[in-house]
């Protein structure tokens, strides 16, 4: 067990509770679309160096909690910071810079690029991305130690032998590891990853689920969105639960499973469903 | 029918100051369209801002050489310009703005309001005899290349101009072979993604799109010079969508293409017209449906099923890559 995860066997399964040494803390958060308040979490923070797991129904506002923290949306109100620094306001890109990498729900390769130049364009240090240093040159040795730290990492996801092959031309599952790849490019401390597992064949799952805890083995802290909850017990050292935008539990992975609020948000959204389909 | 005259006819058009121009211009509009994915529907400004910035120049008593910096300048100011407010929006509103702005751009400089500058509808003449001064050849004299003779004076704009979109579309190669260009495809294939990795697309998009209107300045600068005129009317928006059926035939993100699809382009257009007159006049039936003028516009039917057939039989275009359009998203 990393020590992050560790430091969280004395925290109370309590909506909100206070971390031992928290990476992102959020406060006050709200979004609403019209009249649906799709966020409003009052208080969260995500201890540094777990895999700690947001599950919550459909429509429970994961993905745009997700979007708010890291700059592709705008946030009604509230504040959150990364590494105790302020993250507000700042643009989706440098939020990637300060050590935030994000993954998208739906996969989103750049499919006419190579499965290689995918990995390498991740590289936050190229100094030929200049348009000027594009102009007069002098950027080949960056190129090619970014290019040396991508085929690394393609090795280590398993996609060297797709490196030439144009992004477009692999299957989903590689799609998912090449996005795991690419965000670790861009040397983040946070990686948040939504649905990294959803459309993947169980095999692949395995594989992917190691990878994942290898980021925290790694010093890493990653943040994931699963509906499985087998997965989730599986790999998380803290579950948050979200649902119509609010936190209503958090904890580990074995106290979430027996949480009556837990079951009650689940089996309410399938009530809910019910009747939709009716 | 004399199949000959009309390829030389032809052959003289894809290698004419026409021809420079929409290939120096389609290398801009390729760096924007083809490897950037913006769609600037106002490519025609470009050339405008770097004919006029040129000519009016020289009409306000400073030299050739100073103009051509001044129109070149003004075609980056303006993407600018149109970039600032729209290309954090989405890819829709660059479109929508651009294609009013050359309009606007386009009455503005024919309006008697900024005449005593534009000339307003007359436009500016004879403003480029520092240029045509430098010719070595005779400008009368008729010059043969093989079965073309040109006149000497078409003979020093056609090696300057070509020299000209050599140099720049290499320049572009290097510049698309680079990190940067790398950059720039990636924000074609997807904007967000390439955002989640720590890029700023913004600044890379307002590159692209004055980079891609600087060089589109320059064919509006050739033009005007060889020309020794400017008007408001050689502006109109339709020189955009040529422009843009120059890429697309050449094959748009590629780095020949564009010069490819303005000699093609030109070819075309030119053999089709020869081969139509002559028809019009010499065969009967023809003749008989067709007047001189219907001869004319037919070219324009022509050229856009050659396009549609292009397109259903090579979508990628002439150099496009066949793998990578059949990459899916
Ligand atoms: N751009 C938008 N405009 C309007 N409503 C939106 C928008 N984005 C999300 N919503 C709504 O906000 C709510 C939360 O959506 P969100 O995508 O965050 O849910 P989620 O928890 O990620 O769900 P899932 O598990 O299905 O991915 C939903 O009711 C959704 O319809
Ligand atoms: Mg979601």
């Amino acid at each position: 067990m990393a020590d992050g995860a560790a430091a969280l066997t004395g925290v109370a399964p309590r909506p909100g509770v206070a971390k031992p040494d928290p990476i992102l803390v959020v406060e006050g958060v709200t979004r609403s679309f019209g009249g649906l308040q799709a966020v409003d979490v009052s208080h969260l923070e995500v201890q540094r160096n777990t895999v700690t797991a947001l599950i919550g129904p459909n429509g429970a506002g994961k993905t745009t909690l997700f979007n708010l923290l890291t700059g592709f949306d705008q946030a009604d109100s509230g504040s959150w910071s990364l590494n105790g620094g302020p993250i507000v306001g700042i643009p989706a890109y440098q939020v990637a810079r300060r050590g935030m990498v994000r993954t998208f729900q739906l996969t989103r390769a750049l499919p006419r690029l190579t499965v290689l130049d995918n990995v390498v364009l991740a590289d936050p240090h190229n100094p030929g991305e200049s348009l000027w240093r594009a102009l007069i040159g002098g950027w080949r040795r960056g190129e090619e130690e970014a290019t040396v730290k991508a085929k690394a990492l393609l090795e280590r996801f398993g996609l060297e032998h797709m490196a030439d092959e144009y992004a477009g031309s692999l299957s989903g599952g590689q799609r998912k590891l090449l996005e795991l790849a690419r965000a670790m490019m861009v040397e983040p401390e946070l990686i948040m990853l939504d649905e990294p597992m959803a459309g993947i064949n169980p095999a692949l799952t395995q594989q992917l689920l190691t990878h994942i805890t290898g980021l925290r083995d790694e010093g890493k802290t990653v943040i994931f969105v699963e509906h499985d909850m087998d997965v989730v017990q599986e790999i998380s050292d803290w579950v948050v639960v979200l649902a119509e935008g609010q936190v209503i539990a958090e904890g580990t992975p074995s106290s979430i499973a027996g949480n009556p609020d837990v079951i009650e948000a689940y089996l309410g959204a399938h009530r809910g469903k019910a009747v939709e389909d009716e | 029918m004399d199949w000959s005259g009309a390829i030389t006819n032809g052959i003289i058009s894809a290698l004419g100051p026409v021809a420079i121009a929409y290939a120096v211009s389609a290398i801009g509009l390729n760096l924007q369209f083809g490897f950037t994915g913006l769609l600037n529907f106002g490519h025609v400004a470009f050339m405008m801002v770097g004919a006029y910035g040129t000519a009016a120049t020289v009409e306000a008593g400073g030299s050739l050489w100073l103009g051509i910096g001044v129109g070149i300048l003004a075609a980056v100011v303006l993407g600018l310009l149109l970039g600032l407010p729209t290309l954090r929006l989405r890819a829709d509103y660059l479109a929508i703005t651009t294609i009013a702005a050359a309009e606007t751009l386009r009455l503005l400089v024919r309006s008697p309001v900024t005449r005593s500058v534009t000339g307003g509808v007359f436009g500016i003449q004879g403003f480029a005899e520092e240029f045509h001064a430098l010719n070595p050849f005779g400008a009368s004299t008729g010059y043969a290349i093989g079965p073309l003779v040109v006149s000497g004076r078409r003979l020093f704009v056609m090696i300057v101009g070509w020299t000209v979109v050599l140099i720049l579309a290499l320049i572009v190669r290097r510049l698309v072979k680079s990190p940067w260009g790398r950059l720039l495809k990636a924000i074609r294939e997807d904007e967000d993604a390439t955002r989640s990795l720590g890029k700023n697309v913004f600044v890379a998009k307002l590159q692209a799109l004055a980079l891609g209107g600087a060089l589109a300045s320059v064919g509006g600068v050739l033009l005007a010079i060889e020309q020794q005129n400017v008007s408001p009317d050689s502006f109109l928006p339709q020189v955009t969508f040529i422009i843009y059926v120059v890429v697309i035939l050449g094959g748009a993100g590629t780095i020949w293409g564009p010069m490819l699809g303005a000699v093609i382009f030109q070819f075309f257009f030119y053999f089709v017209d020869s081969v139509m007159r002559q028809a019009q006049a010499n065969v009967s039936w023809v003749g008989a449906i067709l007047d001189s003028a219907g001869a004319a516009q037919i070219r324009f039917v022509l050229v856009g099923l050659g396009l549609m057939a292009l397109l259903v039989f090579r979508p990628q275009g002439m150099l496009g890559s066949r793998r990578e359009a059949l990459v899916d998203g």
